[in-house]
């Protein structure tokens, strides 16, 4: 291989999706949990508030999802293919999710009737709590390990067979953060009745994900050695934890003194750091075989070959600052707190 | 019903509905530029109003195209497992790339040119507009490059042995400039055209017939029938040039095309006809030695039939690839018949004097559509076996890993959703329709926010 800037053009690939992933996760994570707390906002006037707060930026949030999904296929194929066709069902259901609640929050306004905009604020909230869901069931199998046979291809021909005790877990944390992240983020964006409602919402969903992060973290200890061997042999990175729970420390802190702003950035930083203490878990693999970890998919033997990954890091090289650039830009044009007119959702 | 059928269906099926928006985002694209240019050129508020409302129609479409998309990203991992695997390296870094491009200067362009009215000036609001047209164009090139490398596959080498066989890429222009991705990519574009152009000249038509917004309808309807007049001529050229392409490259999807048997024969070319694949025969009106003709430019010269191919490596449903093509040509032939009279009417003065023209071009709206459809259909179909032509076959390009149930769960799935999404989609552009090109006022398209400093303290 060769490399760019003292790095193998594969491990590039690696930390570039990690980015993609994490991006999308803080982006998209915030505008799912403002779905999956939307039935908790009570009245009419909060959810529409609440809506019209991730109205300018939730579809421009999914473009992280396409390049996602364009940097996995495209830098490691294999893991691409055996990913997508073994995770079958969730995955499925997250896409089919995606499309519904784009459908819900165009359709909710559009109509006066109570029934009608109740009809779509479930829609809307259930499609939001079933991505969060079946995103963090995909991440856990995926953490955890899939059966993985000698030619890299996914063995157990079971429709249900990701639904397990660790993927159950990593789900409902998955969901327990988001919820504390659309909080938060709510926090930042609007005022008013909604605001005041708000301090228990965040405490719910806080109480909620640690207890939920707490479980996963002693499952993990007991059941899924693997993730945290790397920790084990290499002390040092015992910080990234310490780092993860200062972090989480800080939420509380913050919303005390009604910091939402602050908050919403640790909570940034607490999905990131288990981003990358999953990251970390797993390397170098990409998906770990649980049937004999030679057959792991890894960032060394699932890649697609040297001259594609170079032509593609020109690519990005290039593309990559434009979409950050355009993100920050629509963010900053759309600073401050949520007003409702006549041309919003 | 097994995997690999119910698989292709799905993909028929999800692509198919995809294939609604993307062309018409690129037609419509093309046409703000040249309604916005009329802005800037002439300053008249009409042309003004005219730009914003179909901006507002181009991001409803864009939307759904989005979110369509993201299906079709991932379900060549799902679906297609053992494919993915094989064409990763080619197939992923088109992906990749349309997806970093062309779908960042779109998207990122879309901003500005929703919200942006009153925030840049005229002329940064023009070239935010011709980001997005260009940035749709991008991604129906990476888009097509990828599907007509699968036609055509050139700039790679086929490493491993059995299930670890792939092709990686050798050349990367190569495999971008691949023998057909020029003439299919300028079809696609053209037809993507006259699918904005009918959208455009359909709604127009509509409050010319019932008098309402005349000032902004009837230019605008001139703007749309120039680009679908020289569009639909347009298309001759590059459909002639992607048979003559099929012929030397494909040679056993042009005699499926025309239905052409025999092994090595001067052949015909039919206007209509019915394959019978068991005679080997075609009942139709035909133009003797036309296809040669067409081809070669003389009456004398065989063309391969497909006799001259293994039976298992030729299309399996011959009239249905038959039927598709033909219906296209004529679709063709009946949008450039619709646009010329038109076109003529209008030189004579007489454009808007009959109200069954003005009928006709608000069903035509259809006719470009339909013609996109089946003209996918007909090259997707005429490949088979073939998945990647010559290499890998469709049959073996399945996920091992998938079940014919979690297919069907997922396409039954797929189809409500879509449905819903497609009544949205009808529900929005009537309403928007309805409304018409006049905004009372003129404010950013989303709820407005007081510019306030973030709340960190």
């Amino acid at each position: 291989m060769d490399t760019f800037i003292g790095l193998e053009y594969n491990i590039w690939w690696f930390l570039l999706l990690g980015a993609v992933v994490t991006g999308y996760a803080i982006l998209d994570g915030f505008d799912i949990g403002v779905g999956a707390i939307h039935l908790f906002l009570g009245n009419r006037e909060n959810r529409k508030i609440a809506i019209n707060a991730i109205g300018p930026v939730w579809d421009g949030n999914e473009v992280w999802l396409v390049i996602t999904g364009g940097v996995l296929f495209a830098a490691f194929p294999p893991v691409y293919a055996t990913l997508f066709s073994g995770l079958y069902i969730p995955l499925m259901l997250f896409l089919v999710m995606i499309i519904f609640r784009a459908v819900s929050i165009e359709f909710r306004g559009k109509e006066p009737m109570v029934w009608w905009q109740q009809t779509w604020d479930i829609a809307f909230s259930v499609a939001s709590i079933i991505m969060a869901l079946a995103l963090g069931m995909v991440l856990g199998n995926v953490l955890q390990g899939l059966p993985i046979d000698e030619t890299g291809e996914f063995t157990h021909k079971t429709d249900f067979n990701f639904i397990n005790p660790f993927s159950l877990l990593t789900g409902v944390t998955t969901l327990g953060l988001f919820m504390l992240h659309g909080a938060l983020y709510l926090g930042m964006k609007t005022e008013g009745k909604l605001y005041d409602q708000l301090g228990l919402i965040i405490k719910n969903s806080t109480v909620f994900f640690i207890l939920a992060a707490l479980l996963l973290s002693f499952y993990t200890l007991l059941y899924v050695p693997h993730l945290t061997d790397q920790i084990k042999e290499q002390e040092w990175m015992f910080f990234l934890p310490v780092v993860l729970v200062l972090l989480m420390a800080n939420i509380p802190r913050q919303v005390s003194k009604r910091n939402y702003g602050y908050a919403f950035i640790s909570s940034t930083g607490v999905i990131s750091a288990l981003l990358v203490i999953g990251a970390v878990g797993l390397f170098p693999s990409m998906l770990h075989s649980t049937i004999d970890p030679a057959y792991s998919l890894t960032l060394y033997n699932a890649s697609a070959s040297e001259k594609s990954l170079g032509i593609m890091l020109t690519i990005a090289m290039i593309a990559v600052p434009l979409v950050a650039i355009y993100t920050g830009f629509v963010f900053w044009t759309f600073r401050g707190k949520v007003k409702i007119d006549e041309h919003s959702y | 019903m097994d995997t690999e059928i119910l698989a292709r269906i799905q993909f028929a099926f999800t692509v198919a509905f995809h294939y609604i928006y993307p062309p018409l985002s690129i037609g419509l694209g093309v046409i703000l530029i040249i309604m916005e240019g009329m802005y800037l050129k002439t300053k008249k508020e009409l042309y003004h109003k005219m730009t914003r409302f179909w901006v507002k129609i181009f991001a409803l479409i864009f939307g759904i195209g989005v979110a369509t998309g993201i299906v079709m990203e991932f379900e060549f991992g799902t679906n297609w497992a053992t494919y993915s695997r094989y064409v990763g390296d080619i197939f992923g870094s088109a992906l990749a790339a349309e997806g970093l491009f062309a779908f960042a200067l779109e998207s990122g362009f879309l901003g500005v040119l929703l919200f942006g009215w009153n925030r840049v000036s005229p002329v940064v609001h023009f070239i935010s507009t011709i980001g997005v047209a260009f940035g749709s164009m991008f991604s129906a090139v990476w888009i097509v490059v990828a599907n007509s490398w699968q036609q055509t596959p050139a700039g790679f080498k086929i490493v491993g042995e059995g299930l670890n066989q792939k092709a990686e890429i050798t050349d990367f222009w190569a495999m971008v400039f691949n023998p057909s991705s020029v003439d299919r990519l300028s079809h696609v574009i053209i037809g993507a055209f006259l699918a904005g152009a009918f959208l455009v000249l359909s709604v127009n038509a509509y409050y010319i017939l019932k008098g309402k917004f005349l000032e902004i309808a009837k230019p605008a309807f001139k703007i749309a029938l120039v680009v679908a007049m020289i569009s639909s001529l347009a298309q001759l050229f590059t459909g002639h040039n992607s048979a003559d392409g099929v012929a030397e490259n494909q040679p056993a999807k042009l005699a499926a095309f025309e239905g052409h048997y025999p092994k090595s024969e001067v052949a015909d070319l039919y206007l209509f006809g019915w394959v019978d694949h068991k005679s080997k025969e075609v009942v139709g009106i035909k133009i003797p030695k036309g296809l040669t003709f067409l081809i070669h430019q003389d009456f004398t010269t065989p063309v391969k039939g497909l006799d001259a191919f293994p039976e298992d490596e030729i299309p399996t449903q011959v009239n249905a690839v038959f039927q598709f093509y033909h219906l296209m040509v004529a679709i063709g032939m009946l949008l450039i018949g619709l646009s010329l009279f038109a076109g003529f009417l209008w030189w004579r003065g007489k454009l808007f004097q009959f109200r069954w023209l003005m009928w006709v071009f608000v069903w035509a709206v259809f006719l470009p559509q339909i013609a996109n459809q089946v003209g996918w259909f007909a090259a997707e179909m005429g490949r088979q076996p073939w998945v990647v032509y010559g290499l890998l076959k469709t049959s073996d390009a399945l996920s091992q890993a998938v079940t014919a149930n979690q297919v069907l769960f997922s396409l039954i799935l797929f189809f409500f959703v879509y449905l819903l999404l497609f009544l949205l989609f009808i529900y929005l552009l009537n309403k928007k329709i309805q409304h018409g090109p006049y905004d009372e006022k003129m404010e950013d398209q989303r709820p407005h926010q007081t510019a306030s400093v973030p709340d960190f303290n």
